[in-house]
């Protein structure tokens, strides 16, 4: 298994390595192109700005490198949100591989949601074992909204996607890797993730 | 629906728990990474670990027990005391703290808020504000309470979250060790007044206090320390009877 943590300056990438090594697993950190495509599987950290992200990934070529990945890709909170099609945060155009749109939490609820809130409506084997309303710990200002590819969702103020699936590609809006065993559980169901072709 | 925090507070010197605390099971109850994974299995939602630590060489160590307990533990954690530079908090970040939280130093220089929320992002920025009540007024505090200011509570709290912080940790100088409950007039003052979490700190001494923090001090979060390490409290129990008075916990 060579799982690889795309590393392209974003954030605090290091709770998500710590997070396989408990499970066992060596993640690689790379930014190098031929390293990504010989995976097997690949997660696409992000924690920071959008529009600052997207500009990293376009000096690196990661941008069009990424959408054409064809192994398991897991994005975690801003790394999802960068595969989405367009965010409204720095209006930053996406990535593309989810057909929805990131938006700003409204100010009638605390911004940013912080902390542990349920998912629900699961329907994904990267959701194997979860029970349905379990706590995952989450930390954002903007949300994806809902689509056909929606496979979890959480309220806050509105129920918006807090999961999404296009193919190969997966995303989560809460951080797997640091919410405590059902977390663990998620990133043990993405290492044993099959693409069907 | 979002939950309601409980964090336990570690006071950290040279890379060691201060603070004596009471677990049973604890083989080293001076190990920072054994308490934060017994925390985190008891079922804490977050852990703050405040460096009291006063030399240089000492907050070496304190980046050392934070990649530790990053290492070891699986729920976010919050690293504070001394802070006063991007470059520490790169160092602390890189680590793997997923947050840190700043006080004097915010206060001493206030664009150092801006800074590391545009470097960082707001999510990662916690502005720790001690404050005491004086002849009705509130006003901050520096240096862990030891320095009195003119500056008000509620108006720099304002100031720091347009400046970016992500979230307030805010302690009641005059609630705090009084194990007599929150100061939850004035966070709920907050609380209205700002649209970031709050973490009211200060004065936890049973679990009605903590009831009364959520209902009527409106606080998204409450830390406490010594309830907690002597075991008072068991945030299970705790959690439980928050449920049972209808306040959204993760159980």
């Amino acid at each position: 298994m060579k799982l690889i943590i795309i590393d392209y300056g974003a954030g605090n990438i290091k709770s998500i390595q710590f997070a396989f090594k408990r499970l066992g697993i060596d993640a690689v950190l790379s930014d190098n192109p031929d390293e990504i495509l010989a995976a097997d599987k690949i997660i696409f950290p992000g924690v920071g700005e959008a529009s600052s992200a997207m500009k990293m990934l376009k000096e690196t070529g990661l941008d069009v490198l990424i959408p054409q990945l064809k192994q398991p890709v897991l994005g975690i909170c801003l790394g999802m949100q960068l595969l989405c099609e367009h965010t409204e945060e720095g209006n930053t155009t996406g990535l593309g591989v989810f057909k929805t749109k990131v938006k700003r939490f409204d100010n009638h609820v605390k911004v940013p949601q912080m902390g542990w809130n349920v998912i629900k409506d699961l329907k994904s084997d990267l959701f194997k074992g979860i029970k349905e309303n379990e706590y995952m710990y989450l930390v954002h200002s903007y949300y994806a909204e809902h689509c056909n590819e929606t496979i979890a969702t959480t309220d806050y103020g509105i129920n918006y996607a807090s999961a999404l699936q296009h193919n190969n590609f997966y995303g989560v809006q809460f951080h797997p890797e640091k919410s405590s065993l059902a977390g663990e559980q998620i990133l043990k169901n993405f290492l044993k993730l099959e693409v069907k072709s | 629906m979002l939950t309601k925090r409980i964090i336990p507070c570690l006071d950290i010197k040279d890379g060691r728990t201060v603070k004596g605390v009471n677990f049973v099971d604890l083989r080293d109850a001076g190990d920072p990474v054994e308490l934060a994974k017994q925390y985190a299995a008891m079922g804490a939602d977050e852990l703050v670990f405040l460096d009291i630590s006063a030399t240089l060489e000492a907050r070496a160590t304190t980046l050392d027990m934070v990649m530790h307990v990053a290492e070891q533990v699986n729920i976010p954690f919050t690293v504070g005391g001394g802070i006063s530079s991007v470059e520490h908090v790169d160092a602390l970040l890189k680590c793997g703290a997923d947050k840190v939280s700043i006080n004097s130093s915010a206060v001493k220089r206030p664009d150092l808020v801006n800074e590391l929320a545009d470097k960082f992002g707001s999510q990662c920025v916690v502005v720790a504000i001690d404050a005491k009540q004086i002849d009705g007024n509130w006003k901050v505090h520096l240096a862990g309470g030891s320095i009195p200011t003119d500056i008000d509570l509620f108006q720099w709290a304002k100031e720091v979250e347009e400046r970016g912080a992500g979230e307030i940790l805010f302690t009641s100088m005059n609630h705090d060790g009084t194990k007599n409950g929150f100061a939850n007039e004035a966070l709920a003052k907050l609380s209205e007044l700002l649209n970031i979490p709050i973490i009211a700190s200060g004065g936890a001494g049973n679990v009605q206090h903590f009831v009364d923090t959520f209902k009527d001090g409106k606080a998204d979060a409450a830390l406490a320390a010594s309830v907690f390490h002597y075991g008072e409290i068991a945030i299970k129990e705790l959690k439980k009877e928050l449920k049972k008075q209808h306040i959204e916990v993760r159980l």
